[in-house]
């Protein structure tokens, strides 16, 4: 079994606001996440596959395939978007990297050929990054 | 829906390996440079790892907020521009980055807000040192 990691960046847009509560509480769970006005970040996504080494081709897993599901699965949609806004899965659910992380899994898991998603790891800023495995528990 | 989130903090502290158990040959030839009697100093990384499940309202494994208060009180205010050996941690114990990373999971695994997974900590950009506990208790 070998692991296979993929780097990809996007930048984007994201506010954390649970609709459901008073302003006050907002700002006081979230302190500056919580301008409506929104902030930005340079996102680093790293998604990691699993598999076994094709013994022809000596690959895990295509990487200008993996490149290309990764860009237009994620990349496309995410880049130079308000994620609040934007994109339908954070309509409903705030774009902390906790869901980010879990949403790129999601929009990943059934798409790569030939190997399994092991983990993906988005890093917000180099000192805070999330990692979803797929864990449901 | 169970997550992983880690973050990263910095300190800058002296230190010097030099082990009572040995005698000061020993010690010389064990630690090298690292036993220099003045002491020498790195800026260390601490990565922490705590897991949980996502909180469906907030969207988080834990309040970030929390986390680095925590930190701030508990790691960096204890151990940033110190000498590691006049702490009462490396008191009876040489302050290695081994030892360090025990002491720091023994810290963070009081936080209340999430579990906490590992400890990574990077003395220099070519040494770093992972503790997910599990190892004898040192007090």
């Amino acid at each position: 079994m070998i692991f296979l990691t993929r780097k990809a960046e996007f930048s984007s847009a994201h506010f954390y606001w649970v609709d459901d509560w008073p302003e006050e509480e907002n700002l006081k769970v979230f302190g500056k996440c919580a301008n409506r006005n929104g902030h930005g970040h340079n996102y680093t996504v790293e998604v990691t596959v699993a598999g076994e080494v094709d013994p022809v081709s000596g690959f895990v897993v295509d990487l200008k395939q993996l490149k290309d599901i990764l860009e237009h699965e994620v990349i496309r949609v995410y880049d130079h978007r308000h994620l609040n806004l934007e994109v339908p899965e954070f309509r409903a659910n705030i774009p902390t990297t906790e869901n980010i992380a879990i949403a790129i899994w999601n929009r990943l898991v059934d798409r790569i050929p030939n190997a399994r998603l092991h983990r993906v790891r988005v890093y917000e800023m180099p000192d805070l990054f999330a990692d979803f495995y797929g864990e449901q528990e | 829906m169970k997550a992983y989130l880690s973050r990263r903090y910095h300190f800058s502290a002296s230190h010097r390996l030099n082990s009572p158990a040995y005698a000061e040959q020993r010690n010389r030839e064990v630690y090298g440079k690292c036993n220099n009697p003045h002491g020498h100093g790195h800026n260390y990384t601490v990565e922490v790892t705590v897991s949980g499940k996502v909180d469906p309202v907030t969207g988080m494994v834990c309040n970030l907020a929390d986390l680095d208060a925590f930190a701030q009180k508990n790691l960096l205010e204890r151990f940033d521009h110190t000498n590691l050996n006049e702490l009462e941690c490396f008191a009876y114990r040489v302050s290695t980055t081994e030892n360090l990373s025990i002491e720091v999971h023994r810290i963070f695994a009081d936080f209340p807000g999430a579990h906490l997974e590992r400890v990574h900590i990077e003395e220099t950009s070519n040494n770093s040192f992972d503790y997910a506990g599990g190892g004898p208790k040192l007090r």
